[in-house]
C-alpha cells in the first residue's frame, strides 16, 4: 500500500509542473495588468512602464515563469500587488478563516445528511421520504447564491439574528473572540449545509434502498436477524462505503472555500481572496491560489482512494 | 405414523403480489408435505412460483405489496400467522435457507467467520470461543479444505462453489429441522454442482433434516429427491415419489418437460428435441380460471379440461391436476405418423 501511495505522489510531480505552467500562462493571458487603473490614478504612463520593468513584466514568459518557480522553491510565493503583503501571509490568514467555515459546514452537512438519507431510504415511498425528497429537489433547483441571499436577507437583515459581514467582531477578545467567530460562521455554515446535504441525502438514500433489496440482506433475514440489527450491521455500514470515499474527497474542499458564501457574506476567506485577486489582476495571488487548489485536488483524489482501500475489503491498494 | 414424520405441511397456500394496484397470484392453492429425512424437490420452469413459495414459507416478503393466505404448519405452528419476532426465532434456527446466487448472498464487507457466527449469535448462547470453533467445524463439514484460512477471508476471495459451501454452513449452523435450498446449484458449474448436492445429502443424513430442493434441473431431481412436486404457473400440477413422477409421468406438463430433456439414446443429428409451445405467461396475463397449461397444448380439446381443475389421485401419493392427462397426446408424434 505504501508503495502505491508513494508512486501516486511521484506521479503528481509532473502533473503539478504542468498545472503550474498552465496556471501561469492563463493568469498572464487575462487582459490588463496590476497597474491598469493603477493604485495612484495620477501615475504617468512612464511611471507605470517603469514599475512594470521593475517587476519584470516585460521579460519573456518562460523567464517570468522560471523566476516564479525559483522563488516558489524558496517558499516565496511573491508579493501581492494589491495588498503589498507576502502572498503566503495573505493566504495563511485567509485559509484559517475558510477552514473554520468549511469544517463547520462539512460537519453540519454530514450530521444532517446521513440520518436523513438513511431514514428516507428505510421508509422509502412513505410520507417522511416524500417530504425529504421534495426538500432535496427544491433545494437542488434553487441556485446556491439565491439561497444565500435570501437567507442573509431574512435572518441577517429582517430578523437581525446573525451578523451579515466579516469573520469576527473587531472588538472581541479572548474567549469572546472564539464565540464571535462561531457566531459569524453560523448562518453561512447552516445555509451551506442546507445546500450541501442534498447530494449526500440522495446518495445515501439510494444506497440504503439498494442494500435493503440486496441478496446479502435477505441472507441476514433468513438467519433470523431482527430488522433493527439488519440496519445496524448490514445496511447502514455498507451504504456508508461510497459516502466515506466521497467524504475523503470533500476534505480537500476545506481550503478552497466557497466563492458564493464568502462573497455574499463578505467573509474574508480564500474564496473571496480569489475573486478579489482576479478582479485586481493580482497575478501572484491568483497563480498561488490556483496552484494550491490544484494540489489539494490531486491530494483529495489520492485520499479518497486510500480511504476506499481501507474501508472496502474488495479494494486493496497494492 | 405418517403424521409424526411430517415436518412442514402447506394447506392451500397462495401468494399474491401487488402490481399497479392489483394483486396477482404468483403461487395459488398449494398443498404440500415435507417429511423428516426426506428431500422434496419442487421443479418447474423459471417464473412458475417455486422461489416465491419458498420465501413465503419463511416470511421473507415485503408485506406491503404481498398478500399471503393459507396455512403452513411447521412443528405444530402456523408460520404464516407468526409475527416477525416469532419468525426470527424460527429462521436460521429451525429452518435454514440456501439461496440461488452465492456470489451476492454474502455480505461483501464481513469476514466469513463473522457471517457464520452471526446466526449463532441470535440462536445460541455460545461463547465467542465456542462460536469460533463451531464456525471452523461447519466449514470443515461443508468440505472446505482450510477452514482456518477461509474463516478469515472475505467473500470476494472465494470461488462460487466455496461461497455456496459457506452459505450451506450458515444454513446448517444451528442444525435446523428443515432446509430450504432455492436452486443451490444453478450458478455453479457441473462438477461443483455434484459436490454441493453431496454435501447437502450428507448433512441431511447427519441431522435427519427435511430438505426442500427447488430446482429446474430435472437431472438433479432424479438423482437426489425422494418426493417431487412439479409446479406450473403457481400451481402444483403433479406430485408423488420420484419414481412415480419420473417413471410414470401423467400431467401433460410433466410429460412435456421430461420429453424436452435430451435422452441418452437420442440421435443427436437427426432427432429434434421436444419443445413446449409458447411460454409461461407473465403474472398479469395468467388465465385466472381453468387449466393454466391448456393454452400451451391447444390441440387438446377444451372438453378434456376441467373447469375448476383439482388434484386426482392416481396411485397412493401420486396426484395430478386436471382431467386432461387422460386425453393428452403429443402433437409432434401425430404429425410424424401421418
Amino acid at each position: 500500500m505504501w508503495k502505491t501511495i508513494l508512486r501516486r505522489i511521484l506521479i503528481m510531480i509532473p502533473e503539478i509542473i504542468l498545472l503550474s505552467i498552465l496556471v501561469f500562462l492563463l493568469a498572464k493571458a487575462m487582459p490588463g495588468d496590476p497597474f491598469t487603473g493603477s493604485i495612484n490614478p495620477r501615475s504617468s504612463a512612464a511611471q507605470i512602464q517603469h514599475l512594470k520593468e521593475l517587476n519584470g513584466l516585460y521579460d519573456p514568459w518562460y523567464q517570468q515563469y522560471w523566476n516564479w518557480i525559483v522563488h516558489l522553491f524558496h517558499g516565496d510565493l511573491g508579493q501581492s500587488y494589491q495588498y503589498h503583503e507576502a502572498v503566503s501571509n495573505l493566504i495563511g490568514e485567509r485559509a484559517i478563516n475558510t477552514l473554520w467555515l468549511s469544517a463547520f459546514t462539512m460537519v453540519l452537512t454530514y450530521l444532517i445528511a446521513l440520518p436523513l438519507g438513511l431514514y428516507a431510504g428505510k421508509h422509502e415511498g412513505k410520507l417522511p421520504d416524500t417530504v425529504i425528497r421534495v426538500y432535496t429537489y427544491v433545494t437542488y433547483c434553487i441556485p446556491f447564491f439565491v439561497i444565500l441571499v435570501i437567507g442573509l436577507w431574512i435572518f441577517g437583515y429582517v430578523l437581525n439574528w446573525f451578523p451579515t459581514t466579516g469573520s469576527v467582531a473587531p472588538t472581541a477578545k479572548g474567549l469572546g473572540m472564539l464565540s464571535s467567530r462561531f457566531f459569524h460562521i453560523l448562518l453561512p455554515g447552516l445555509l451551506g449545509a442546507l445546500f450541501g446535504t442534498v447530494n449526500i441525502v440522495q446518495y445515501m438514500r439510494s444506497e440504503v434502498i439498494d442494500a435493503k433489496r440486496s441478496d446479502y440482506v435477505r441472507t441476514a433475514r433468513s438467519k433470523g436477524v431482527p430488522e433493527k440489527d439488519i440496519y445496524r450491521h448490514h445496511i447502514f455500514r455498507n451504504s456508508l462505503l461510497p459516502i466515506a470515499a466521497f467524504g475523503g474527497y470533500s476534505i480537500t474542499g476545506l481550503l478552497n472555500g466557497s466563492i458564493f458564501t464568502e462573497t455574499i457574506f463578505s467573509y474574508p476567506g480564500m474564496g473571496m481572496l480569489f475573486i478579489d485577486s482576479i478582479n485586481y489582476r493580482d497575478y501572484t495571488v491568483i497563480t498561488a491560489l490556483v496552484l494550491l487548489f490544484g494540489v489539494m485536488n490531486l491530494l483529495g483524489t489520492l485520499l479518497s482512494d486510500i480511504i476506499l482501500g481501507i474501508v472496502d475489503p474488495r479494494i486493496r491498494i497494492e | 405414523m405418517d403424521e409424526e414424520n411430517t415436518l412442514l405441511e402447506l394447506n392451500n397456500v397462495s401468494t399474491a403480489f401487488k402490481i399497479e394496484g392489483q394483486y396477482y397470484n404468483a403461487v395459488s392453492h398449494v398443498d404440500l408435505k415435507v417429511k423428516k429425512d426426506e428431500i422434496l424437490a419442487i421443479v418447474g420452469e423459471s417464473g412458475c412460483g417455486k422461489s416465491t413459495l419458498a420465501t413465503t414459507v419463511v416470511g421473507l416478503h415485503d408485506m406491503k405489496t404481498t398478500k399471503i393466505s393459507g396455512e403452513a404448519f411447521f412443528e405444530g405452528q402456523d408460520l404464516l400467522k407468526m409475527s416477525d419476532s416469532q419468525l426470527n426465532d424460527v429462521r436460521g434456527a429451525k429452518i435454514g435457507m440456501i439461496f440461488q446466487d452465492p456470489l451476492s448472498a454474502l455480505n461483501p464487507l464481513k469476514k466469513i467467520e463473522d457471517q457464520i457466527s452471526e446466526v449463532l449469535d441470535y440462536h445460541t448462547k455460545m461463547s465467542t470461543e465456542e462460536k469460533h470453533n463451531r464456525a471452523l467445524q461447519l466449514l470443515e463439514q461443508v468440505g472446505i479444505d482450510e477452514p482456518k484460512r477461509t474463516a478469515r477471508q472475505f467473500p470476494h476471495e472465494l470461488s462460487g462453489g466455496m461461497r455456496q459451501r459457506v452459505i450451506i454452513a450458515i444454513a446448517i449452523a444451528c442444525k435446523p429441522d428443515l432446509i430450504i435450498a432455492d436452486e443451490p446449484t444453478t450458478a455453479l458449474d457441473v462438477t461443483i454442482q455434484a459436490q454441493i448436492l453431496d454435501v447437502l445429502r450428507d448433512i441431511q443424513k447427519e441431522n435427519h433434516a427435511g430438505i426442500i430442493l427447488i430446482t429446474h434441473d430435472l437431472g438433479v431431481v432424479a438423482e437426489t429427491a425422494d418426493e417431487v412436486a412439479v409446479m406450473y404457473a403457481g400451481e402444483v400440477v403433479e406430485c408423488g415419489t420420484t419414481e412415480q413422477v419420473f417413471g410414470d409421468p401423467r400431467h401433460p406438463y410433466t410429460r412435456s418437460l421430461l420429453r424436452s430433456m435430451p435422452q441418452g439414446d437420442m440421435d443427436v443429428l437427426n432427432d429434434d428435441l421436444y419443445v413446449i409451445q409458447g411460454s409461461v405467461p407473465s403474472i398479469e396475463k395468467m388465465p385466472q380460471a381453468g387449466d393454466k397449461f391448456a393454452p400451451r397444448i391447444p390441440w387438446i380439446p377444451a372438453s378434456a379440461h376441467e373447469k375448476e381443475p383439482t388434484m386426482h389421485e392416481i396411485s397412493a401419493g401420486h396426484e395430478v391436476r386436471c382431467t386432461c392427462y387422460k386425453d393428452f397426446y403429443f402433437k409432434s408424434l401425430e404429425v410424424k405418423d401421418v
